[in-house]
């Protein structure tokens, strides 16, 4: 392949010190003037388009023989519509396409430059341009009012017996929630999110683990801080100075002061000044610069408004609010493959927990991008089990895919789970293994 | 102003000038210089597309450690996209496309010595330059320059921790896009003050030039749709530097729940769209000047329709701020809402219909000359009517739901922008090449070069429709995972083939181009027997345009074959004859 590139560079290179010669030969030849085209050009330019002409449409019809059946048939209802919708415009526009390029390129030819002949003063006519007005605009309007209709029947609220799978993209991965036995989602607040809860699903547990997370780090950022040797040094010279007042100042006023320091205050002075020494000595003191020690400090700042916002949900732990956290105590977490059961209407809830990604599912003509802070929804309805499916396409190893959709980082292009549409029964048994949230605590 | 040629300095001719002729020039190059950059990008990245993972020494050789052992590294890949797209998009299309053509063209063909403030107009160059240099500059600071996306969405956008290229090179791109919007808003100004007020006596709007009526809805657009980007930018820049929290909420990031909440990242994608659809069109509205100017001239026919082109022209416009959302069809937009915006959107092609039509009854019963000019001017007819198709299916919410951010969006929009915009750039260039340096270009390189162009150009944006219609996702480093996107993986690898001859048959154009700057056939004064005013002033240039008064007009810009005339063509300076009726 890089023999091929590195051909094409050569070739390019040889075609334009070609060129430069004709340039110059083309200037020099006598009384040839670059504005006027000759018959010879005229005659060739013009067939040119004609050829380019079939060119395009050729390889156009190929393109069309070959990649047509682009996707296999839709797996889920509305992709049907879609399918068909789709069908009918491709053909429009592949109708006019062929039609207008060839008005285009035929004239081109057709009415080359022959100077024994005028063009036709033919400055505008009010009739032909109402008629490509009105019909443009009434093959537009059928395409609007179809279109539409597909849309909305697509989009309409999804009905109360469907099944809810949340969807839930992250940098770079997606995991699926499906409701416990209760059969509803428990709220979330990404507040709460931690590896062992990575939705931010709020139960009481949730908070109370997410809350000693916190505190954990603060414990351990702290403790770094309190070793960092600078601020340590810096604090022996203070400490030592208040108890050995007499060292440096003599002033009496001051003095005085420190006569008064009572023997438990001292105590405690010397105590700090011995740890800060030990500390010193055992080598546990650790040199930062000024910027990552205030970069710590900063964490610990957000870390405590982190805990404070957590610190305000609990607050509404009173009466209700409480039962209705524990909904989500039995919800199913699964991640890398997810199943789906045949021939029930689906709506998925998309989530998302840092940028922007897009859930797509091409099989089932259905994309919904997924947003933080604004939950997104998209139904479908599944029709073709995935081994139905391997059995159309005569592909054993066929499988749906979701797949992220919106560019969200450097991983983005690997962003995929797979997708299992199966019977009732099999899909009711899958469910049934999948990890509860919350399992390893009950 | 006046017209005394007065002694220059290098400095004040070449560099600081007024001249809308030099700073036109200006434009060019430097609009010239970032595509290459654009273009050698794109090749960097369809390296990887075409061959994943293979090693290219060519790949480490210029990006170092971009490109470990030759293969391009994951976050280089979306930098180099990004940088792409924005340098193409607004650099070369933008400043490249209006700054040259709007400059050259506005005070030519309207009959006026200069732009109505030359410093202004000086300024507005030199922001450009600036902020060129800040955006180039940004590809080289740590963590590299801004890889989310042309569009630069937040979160993604605004968080340094998402990914290396929301850093320091993310300020940079958002410094960098603010100096263009000063320099987008400076030039537009000027462009709208100076056809208002500065048309030579007979010249009224309804005798405009269609070029002249695209830069002026041109200018009329940037200049309501640039300042929304401005403040979609400092919002994020706030967001950003100063702890707001316009564009987030709920995010948990780097093992951290952040403080933000009550943000929207849909409230940035509506600006930035605002600003972003009237955008395509400030792109492409010049090119399709540019083409009606080159098509009637070289059909010796005037423009079909010329009344119905003006109106499509405003009404493509004015449509083309109540489309933004057609891009947030899954973003979870209320369904009703894209409803509205399925109509709007769809309601644009008629418009755009009409010019096509317009265009092809131009062509028809003329009398052809095929020069380059002409011939990129058909090309861009031509995937104007393509690129408008698909689009007319990503309008339609319900498919474009299977097809958004899929490489058939891709192909939808390179066939508008970087064929039929760059197409009317290319025209451009050949036919007032001899405007601007007093020279002809090569018509023999030109032809080699416009077929090549135009092969190429569907050769890589074409079969994109099908990639996207089988699944691919854009921006993916690498597809190759997924086993379904197996049946279109072997048009990776022919799209940048495509790609690779394309961007080196551009190397024909800049040969031309610069050679005939130097040693180009020395050109004539009206060297396509054109009409317009342009055509009147002496080769050579001079301060003020036209040595003696300035031109008076009497008709149209199309009276081309007209059968009261025995030439084909009447210059705008002829007086009508007797008992003939004037446009
Ligand atoms: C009949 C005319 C057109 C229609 C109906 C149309 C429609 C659309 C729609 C609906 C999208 C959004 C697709 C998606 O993201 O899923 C889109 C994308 C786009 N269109 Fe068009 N379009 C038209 C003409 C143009 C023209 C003339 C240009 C530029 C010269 C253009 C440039 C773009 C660009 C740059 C994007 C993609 C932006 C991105 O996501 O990066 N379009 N178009
Ligand atoms: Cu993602
Ligand atoms: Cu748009």
């Amino acid at each position: 392949m890089k023999l091929l590139i590195l051909l094409v560079i050569v070739v390019g290179i040889i075609a334009v010190a070609q060129l430069a010669k004709i340039y110059q030969l083309s200037a020099r030849l006598r009384g040839h003037r670059e504005e006027e085209i000759s018959e010879a050009d005229t005659r060739l330019q013009g067939s040119l388009w004609i050829v380019f002409m079939f060119v395009l449409f050729g390889t156009t019809i190929w393109q069309f023989v070959r990649y047509g059946d682009y996707l296999p048939p839709s797996a889920s209802l509305h992709g049907e519509a879609v399918d068909t919708l789709m069908g009918y415009n491709l053909a429009l526009v592949i109708f006019v396409f062929f039609v207008v390029n060839a008005l285009i390129f035929g004239f081109s030819y057709k009415y080359r430059y022959n100077k024994n002949r005028k063009a036709h003063f033919f400055p505008h006519d009010t009739r032909l341009e109402v008629i490509w007005t009105v019909i443009p605009s009434i093959v537009l309007a059928v395409i609007i009012i179809y279109g539409l209709q597909t849309w909305s029947e697509m989009t309409g609220q999804a009905s109360d017996d469907s099944l809810r799978v949340e969807l839930y993209s992250k940098q770079f991965d997606w995991t699926a929630r499906y409701a416990g036995d209760n059969d509803e989602f428990g709220s979330t607040n990404f507040n709460l999110i931690t590896p062992l809860n990575p939705l931010g699903i709020v139960t009481q547990e949730g908070i109370d683990q997410a809350l000693l997370k916190i505190e954990d780090k603060i414990a351990k950022l702290n403790g770094e801080l309190s070793v960092e040797k600078g601020h340590l040094l810096a604090e022996k010279v203070e400490l030592e100075r208040s108890l050995h007042p007499s060292d440096d100042h003599g002033h009496s006023d001051h003095d005085d002061a420190h006569h008064e320091m009572s023997e438990g205050y001292k105590n405690n002075l010397e105590t700090r000044l011995s740890a800060i020494d030990d500390l010193l000595d055992s080598g546990t003191s650790k040199v930062m610069t000024d910027a990552a020690y205030e970069a710590k400090e900063d964490k610990i700042y957000r870390l405590k408004r982190h805990r404070q916002r957590i610190l305000e949900l609990k607050n509404y732990e009173v009466g209700e609010a409480l039962d209705a956290w524990e909904i989500g105590k039995d919800d199913r977490i699964v991640k890398s493959e997810f199943h789906l059961p045949i021939g029930r209407e689906i709506e998925f809830v998309f989530r998302s927990r840092d940028v922007l990604h897009s859930a797509f599912m091409p099989h089932f003509r259905a994309q919904m991008n997924t947003v933080p802070g604004l939950p997104t929804r998209f139904k479908i309805e599944t029709t073709i089990t995935t081994d139905s499916m391997r059995t159309i396409l005569d592909n054993p190893d066929f499988n749906y895919i979701l797949l992220c959709n919106k560019v969200c980082g450097s991983a983005h292009f690997n962003m995929q789970m797979t997708i299992v549409v199966e019977t009732q029964e099999k899909y009711d048994a899958w469910l049934s293994e999948q990890k509860v949230y919350m399992a390893e605590k009950n | 102003m006046g017209n005394i040629n007065h002694k220059e300095s290098f400095v004040s001719k070449y560099i600081f000038t007024y001249d809308h002729k030099m700073i036109s020039k200006q434009f060019l190059i430097t609009a010239i210089v970032m595509g290459i950059l654009g273009v050698s990008m794109s090749i960097l990245f369809r390296l990887q597309l075409g061959w994943p993972g293979e090693s290219f020494a060519i790949l480490e050789t210029f990006l170092g450690k971009w490109a470990p052992g030759g293969v391009l590294d994951r976050n280089a890949y979306l930098a180099l996209v990004t940088i792409h797209g924005t340098i193409m998009v607004f650099f070369v299309l933008t400043a490249g496309l209006s700054g040259t053509f709007s400059n050259l063209l506005i005070p030519l063909q309207i009959g006026a010595r200069d732009m109505a403030s030359g410093f202004l107009n000086m300024l507005s160059y030199w922001f450009f330059v600036i902020s060129c240099v800040v955006m180039v500059f940004s590809l080289f600071v740590e963590g590299g320059a801004a890889s989310g996306g042309w569009t630069i969405y937040p979160p993604l956008s605004a968080l340094p921790q998402a990914m290396p290229g929301s850093g320091m090179g993310m300020t940079l791109w958002l410094l960098s896009m603010t100096l263009f919007v000063v320099s987008s808003l400076l030039g537009s100004l000027n462009y709208i003050v100076t056809i208002i007020n500065l048309r030579t006596k007979g010249l009224s709007m309804t005798r405009l030039p269609l070029t002249i009526w695209a830069f002026f809805v041109t200018a009329i657009l940037g200049v309501l749709s640039f300042p929304v980007l401005v403040s979609a930018i400092v919002l994020l820049l706030m967001d950003r530097m100063m702890g707001t929290a316009f564009y987030l909420s709920d995010i948990f990031i780097g093992g951290e729940a952040l403080d933000a909440t009550g943000g929207s990242p849909i409230l940035y994608q509506h600006l930035f769209w605002f600003l972003g659809h009237p955008e395509v069109y400030i792109v492409l509205l010049p090119a399709l000047g540019i083409s009606s100017e080159v098509i009637a001239t070289n059909s010796r026919k005037p423009i079909f329709g010329y009344k119905a082109m003006v109106g499509s022209i405003i009404a493509i416009g004015f449509l083309s701020f109540i489309v933004w959302a057609h891009h947030m069809f899954v973003t979870g937009m209320n369904p009703f809402l894209g409803s509205v915006f399925v109509f709007t959107t769809l309601l644009i092609a008629i418009p755009s219909a009409v010019k096509a039509f317009n265009y092809i009854t131009t062509l028809w019963r003329g009398n052809i000359r095929l020069t380059p000019a002409m011939l990129f001017s058909i090309g861009l007819v031509s995937t104007f009517v393509t690129g408008g198709l698909t689009g007319i299916i990503l309008a339609d919410s319900a498919l474009d739901v299977t097809v958004h951010d899929t490489y058939f969006v891709v192909g939808h929009f390179h066939i508008v922008m970087g064929l039929s915009a760059i197409f009317g750039m290319f025209a451009g260039v050949y036919h007032w090449f001899s405007k601007m340096f007093g020279r002809m270009m090569n018509t023999k390189m030109g032809y080699v070069h416009f077929w090549f162009t135009i092969v190429c150009g569907y050769g890589v944006f074409f079969p994109m429709h099908f990639v996207g219609l089988a699944g691919a996702p854009r921006r993916y480093y690498d597809s190759t995972s997924f086993d379904f996107l197996d049946s279109v993986a072997d048009l990776q690898p022919i799209i940048s083939t495509f790609a690779i001859v394309g961007a080196l048959a551009q190397l024909v154009f800049l040969f031309n181009f610069f050679y005939s700057i130097f040693r180009g056939q020395p050109a004539t004064q009206n060297p396509w027997k054109s009409n317009t005013l342009e055509w009147t002033t002496p080769v050579e240039h001079i301060h003020g345009n036209w040595p003696g008064a300035l031109p008076e007009v009497h008709r149209w810009a199309y009276d081309y074959s007209n059968p009261a005339h025995d030439e084909d063509f009447v210059l705008q300076t002829t007086p009508l004859k007797d008992g003939e009726v004037g446009h």
